[in-house]
């Protein structure tokens, strides 16, 4: 009696593990978020909320305030504080209002002029002349000077060491400083995208102390940085735009957890929360804005063409045909994203190809036809494998799932670890489909260079002399409209051997203070805060 | 006394024949295909044409809870067997020999009891590639030391008890002796046991699911369907609240069965 007495204390005790575990396991599904981080792809499964397209700032009733504080949540630490070393899109999202180049991006992903005044390049191509712009300081007083910029990119084309340390600065064989405000780089190869990569940091010639107290000349300089909870800027009283920027104080809240995050939005202790999940944006009250934009993310379902059934292109082609966009956008991004055609945003405004959404309608009968051509009447079987730790693709992967079994494809998910989509998808191109979103860069030769036949990246196993011809020509084109044709020719062709099925650009939302303003969303993975401010 | 302890257990069996007779009926229908999507058609409330409203692609959630408790049980049911027959053997010899043999096993044993359930079938499904199968086997391994332990404690009670001794001096083969004459002694722990372990089954098949390590997508799971549900808990509770109910109704079958088997036969000796 007594031992049972025991054992079914002991029992009980179990058993009422067993049912708080359940209860855990309930509230898991209300409290825990999707903590998937590494690229900027939309992170809930779901979203919803404001379908307003617009990047431009919303416009405020009320008047501009001067100064004020503002906390902005971020998901995990800088890499690196040293602007050359940095190598994380999380880092750039914040050190970019602490560092600029001789150019600097906008919110159009077009290049001006920042510490530099003006530039010339010479019929070559080989030749870049820059004037420095006067008045220009660095955080600790001190002006900035031809040999400052001389330092900084030698540094990065590793002039000394051999090694650069940013590829795009390879080609650089020689940055010159003539005069105290003329800097000469020169260049091994012509490479029309090279201006890009003078949006690097300038830092102040031989400063050591770059990885825990950097020093730029951008709007904000560096306060401190407690790992794992904060980076804090204050205001650049010396910055050479006038009245820029607006707010004294701008702390960076490191919150991994998305659910923490949006917590501590809700509740007023941040001010800014950049990537909420749309069906969150709902969620807020009225004392909040959501901004929603295409973020330059290509979101593509990828069939490795060197497999059977896809080396034929009219495969590809009725695949295209089975998918429908505008329900996928419907019912994984919640009508929040973009639908395209090629591979590039509409966001990459200049270089864009219009009119390739539709180049293949939703056309199950037509699909059908193409599958029956090309002696797949009977439809196939093909795994999806998909990163399982971004559940905005797992999604994708279902709804694409659902429409392709309507013409007869039968798709298997494969949920596959992101370390294992890297090593052999990625780099193994070991696959028969996937669905992925490659994140955006500023030169769109950086964009579509995935696709040329000797690319460690081919992974969609596309090959085209044709495709590698126009690509390479792009890099040494000096004529800007001659070069936009060009990459333009290289969508259409892309969308026309159906080299993948192009989904859609989810938007970003970015979630603030109802009296905030002035907020500008880039095609890039940064915040810009030097134009940010409080209304009353 | 002897009355609450039946009526436990007659609850419990009428949970579980209930969720087991809806696991039956889905083999042979369910009113909506569950993985059939309608985007325009998502997140409805419940109501006459979907009881339990529907999800995130407008797929039926009483549809996909019916699969799913389809897997759950058949979950269960395979990782009890696994778990009832490693357990008999490991047990059983242990029990029966004792000795070193005994010290040996049952430290193995102990072993796989000091390490944390979950994370143990985390590592199995996570070193083979996850799907339904692996979770099964990975769960019917965490409730080896469970029936062991049960099983062996059995033996250790009676293999000196008369009339083993009896049948042994009697020149009965050790099967015999262990299959006729100890078994039917220790047949009601053993179903106690089971019936714990099935729910202790379902729950980490859940949590499985639930980290995207068990049952995968499109298919539905209790566990996976909590976690698809967790963005829209505030714009669509019932999403996340019919998977829910049904974990915990059926754990607390199981448990109600085998609490008040136990009590019963607590009683008896």
């Amino acid at each position: 009696m007594k031992q049972s007495w025991h054992e079914s204390i002991y029992q009980n005790r179990r058993w009422s593990t067993i049912l708080i575990f359940t209860l855990i396991l309930t509230l898991l599904a209300a409290c825990s978020g999707n903590s998937n981080s590494p690229t900027p792809a939309p992170s809930s499964s779901a979203q919803g909320g404001e379908p307003s397209p617009s990047a431009a700032p919303t416009p405020e009733p009320g008047s501009k305030l001067d100064g004020g504080d503002v906390v902005v949540i971020v998901p995990q630490d800088p890499d690196y504080l040293d602007p050359h070393l940095a190598v994380a899109a999380g880092t750039s999202e914040i050190m970019f209002n602490v560092f600029e180049g001789l150019l600097k991006p906008n919110e159009k992903g077009q290049l001006y002029p920042a510490i530099a005044e003006s530039y010339e390049v010479a019929p070559d191509g080989l030749t870049y002349t820059f004037k420095l712009r006067s008045g220009v300081q660095f955080h600790n007083g001190e002006s900035v000077k031809a040999a400052d910029v001389k330092y900084s990119y030698e540094r990065l084309a590793g002039i000394d060491t051999g090694k650069p340390l940013q590829a795009s600065f390879a080609s650089v064989t020689a940055v010159e400083a003539p005069d105290e405000a003329t800097v000469v780089i020169k260049l091994k190869e012509n490479n029309a995208a090279f201006l890009t990569a003078l949006t690097a940091a300038v830092i102040p010639k031989d400063y050591a102390d770059s990885n825990t107290k950097p020093i730029g000349t951008g709007p904000f300089k560096f306060v401190d940085y407690l790992p794992g909870q904060r980076l804090t800027l204050a205001k650049n009283p010396a910055y050479y735009v006038n009245g820029v920027p607006s707010l004294d104080k701008v702390e960076f809240r490191i919150i991994p957890d998305q659910e923490a995050a949006f917590l501590a939005f809700k509740s007023g202790e941040a001010d800014i929360f950049p990537r909420i999940g749309t069906e969150k944006l709902e969620e807020l009250g009225d004392e909040f804005q959501g901004v929603s934009g295409p973020q330059n993310l290509v979101q593509v379902l990828i069939y490795n063409i060197a497999k059977k059934p896809f080396d034929d292109v009219r495969v590809r082609q009725a695949v295209n045909h089975a998918i429908n966009k505008d329900e996928l956008i419907e019912g994984v991004a919640l009508g929040n994203g973009i639908k395209l055609g090629s591979h590039l945003s509409p966001i990459m405004a200049q270089y864009f190809q219009e009119g390739l959404e539709d180049y293949y309608a939703y056309d199950v009968e037509k699909a059908k036809g193409l599958l029956a051509e090309a002696g797949y009447a009977d439809g196939f079987s093909v795994k999806l494998s998909v990163p399982s730790n971004y559940a905005f693709h797992v999604a994708t992967a279902e709804v694409a799932a659902q429409q392709l079994s309507k013409v007869g494809i039968k798709v298997t998910i494969e949920p596959v670890e992101w370390a294992v989509w890297l090593e052999r998808i990625y780099k193994g191109h070991d696959y028969e489909s996937t669905i992925i979103g490659f994140d955006g860069k500023l030169n769109p030769y950086d964009i579509l260079n995935k696709y040329l036949s000797d690319s460690p990246n081919n992974l969609f196993k596309y090959n085209s002399p044709t495709f590698d011809e126009t690509l390479r020509a792009t890099v040494t084109e000096i004529d800007q409209e001659k070069r936009t044709a060009l990459f333009k020719d290289l969508q259409t062709e892309l969308a026309k051997e159906a080299a993948a099925v192009y989904i859609m650009d989810p938007y970003l939302n970015v979630a603030l203070k109802k009296n905030l303003a002035g907020y500008k969303q880039y095609p890039l993975y940064v915040q810009d805060l030097s134009t940010v401010y409080w209304t009353n | 006394m002897e009355s609450k302890s039946t009526l436990t257990m007659r609850l419990g069996l009428a949970i579980i024949a209930l969720l087991g007779t809806m696991a039956a009926v889905s083999l042979l229908y369910v009113p909506y295909d569950v993985n059939e999507m309608n985007i325009a058609g998502r997140l409805q409330s419940p109501g006459a044409l979907h009881w339990f409203g529907t999800d995130n692609f407008g797929r039926d959630i009483f549809s996909r809870v019916m699969e799913a408790s389809k897997t759950a049980f058949l979950v269960g049911a395979v990782a009890v067997t696994i778990g009832l027959v490693a357990g008999f053997i490991i047990g059983a010899t242990a029990g029966y020999l004792g000795g070193w043999t005994d010290e040996v096993l049952m430290r193995m044993i102990d072993a796989l009891l000091a390490f944390p359930g979950i994370l143990l079938a985390l590592i199995l499904v996570t070193v083979f590639e996850p799907n339904l199968f692996q979770t099964m086997i990975a769960i019917g391994v965490l409730s080896v030391p469970n029936f062991a332990r049960v099983i062996r404690s059995g033996f250790f009670q009676y293999k000196e008890a008369e009339f083993v001794v009896a049948a042994r001096g009697l020149g009965a083969s050790h099967a015999t002796v262990i299959l006729r004459h100890v078994m039917p002694h220790i047949v009601s722990p053993i179903i106690v046991a089971a019936s714990l372990s099935f729910s202790t089954a379902i729950l980490v098949e859940a949590a499985l699911s639930y980290l995207g390590l068990g049952v995968q997508p499109p298919d539905p799971s209790w566990g996976r369907m909590l976690s698809e549900s967790q963005s829209y808990i505030g714009k669509a509770p019932w999403f996340a609240l019919a998977p829910g109910v049904f974990i915990a109704l059926t754990v607390l079958g199981f448990n109600l069965l085998g609490d008040g088997l136990r009590d019963l036969r607590d009683k008896k000796t």
